[in-house]
């Protein structure tokens, strides 16, 4: 009985694993969309226009969320150098460059049933997200950006405050896998 | 679940992403002192509650966050058709014949 359950707990950690991943900078970048290129040229960011698709250029990447609204993650050693730029771009073109990276937590959920664990909580169709997107969404009834990194691997933002009920859905959820459900 | 076209975002979503705002195409008044207390009321609380094709607003807010106009016939609960805010009611009449 005691090995049985042990094997258990060892395939659902297979199956779905969640992990939570290390902070690092992230901005809400708001500028008028007939401004954007002008403005991506400034702070030195590859600014996507479709909402829904991702940018790389270097280790920042941008997501764009809305028609005048992007989310910019970027390592810690360029934060000082990112809101600096924004400074000087400021005066010629206005925009809000604000730092928000204590507000959401990174969780990474990778393995064969990782896209089924999410469909707990998410009622859009994640199947049909293109690796390399990401989309904002619900997850239950909290906010969260999504991205789908890899066919199996996806990282979740969620808010800070609603991290304790999306990741009590989550290890129910990583549970019922567990109990082969 | 009804799943809502965001004209934003071009795609169909779960109505889960979204938020009921209200009727649309109703001006706040350029002058709102200038109104009698019926006029000012009539902005406020007086709809049109139609029975059938419905303009109404929605807000994509777990989502690109924009308000967002629709045409829903408030007989089968159906999206006829949605589109960006500002833009001029659609011409419905391609969507009632094929009803
Ligand atoms: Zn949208």
């Amino acid at each position: 009985m005691t090995t049985q359950k042990h094997n258990d707990t060892d395939r659902s950690a297979v199956m779905i694993r969640i992990e939570e991943l290390v902070p690092q900078a992230r901005f809400s970048l708001r500028v008028r969309s007939e401004r954007a290129r002008v403005l991506s040229e400034s702070l030195g960011l590859a600014l996507p226009v479709r909402i829904g698709s991702v940018e790389r250029k270097g280790e920042v990447e941008a997501l764009c969320l809305g028609p005048d609204e992007w989310c910019v993650l970027a390592p810690d050693k360029r934060r000082d150098a990112l809101i600096e730029a924004s400074r000087a771009a400021y005066a010629k073109i206005p925009h809000a460059f604000c730092d928000v990276s204590d507000r959401e937590v990174v969780l990474r959920l990778s393995g064969p049933e990782a896209l089924t664990a999410l469909t707990t909580g998410i009622a859009r169709d994640i199947e049909s997200m293109e690796v390399g997107s990401a989309a904002r969404t619900a997850f239950d009834t909290a906010t969260v950006i999504l991205w789908r990194d890899d066919e199996n691997s996806f990282r979740m933002d969620v808010w800070r405050s609603f991290l304790p009920h999306v990741r009590a859905l989550l290890d129910l959820a990583q549970a019922e896998f567990a109990a082969g459900l | 679940m009804l799943l809502i076209h965001c004209p934003y975002c071009e795609e169909t979503l779960p109505e889960a992403e979204f938020a009921y705002a209200g009727e649309a195409h109703i001006d706040r008044p350029a002058d709102p002192s200038a109104l009698s207390d019926e006029e000012w009321r009539d902005y406020l609380f007086i709809r049109s509650n139609v029975k059938g094709p419905h303009f109404e607003r929605w807000r994509h807010v777990h989502g690109c966050a924009r308000f967002f106009n629709a045409v829903r016939d408030t007989v089968s609960d159906k999206f006829m058709t949605t589109y960006k805010a500002g833009d001029p009611r659609p011409d419905l009449t391609a969507e009632e014949a094929a009803q």
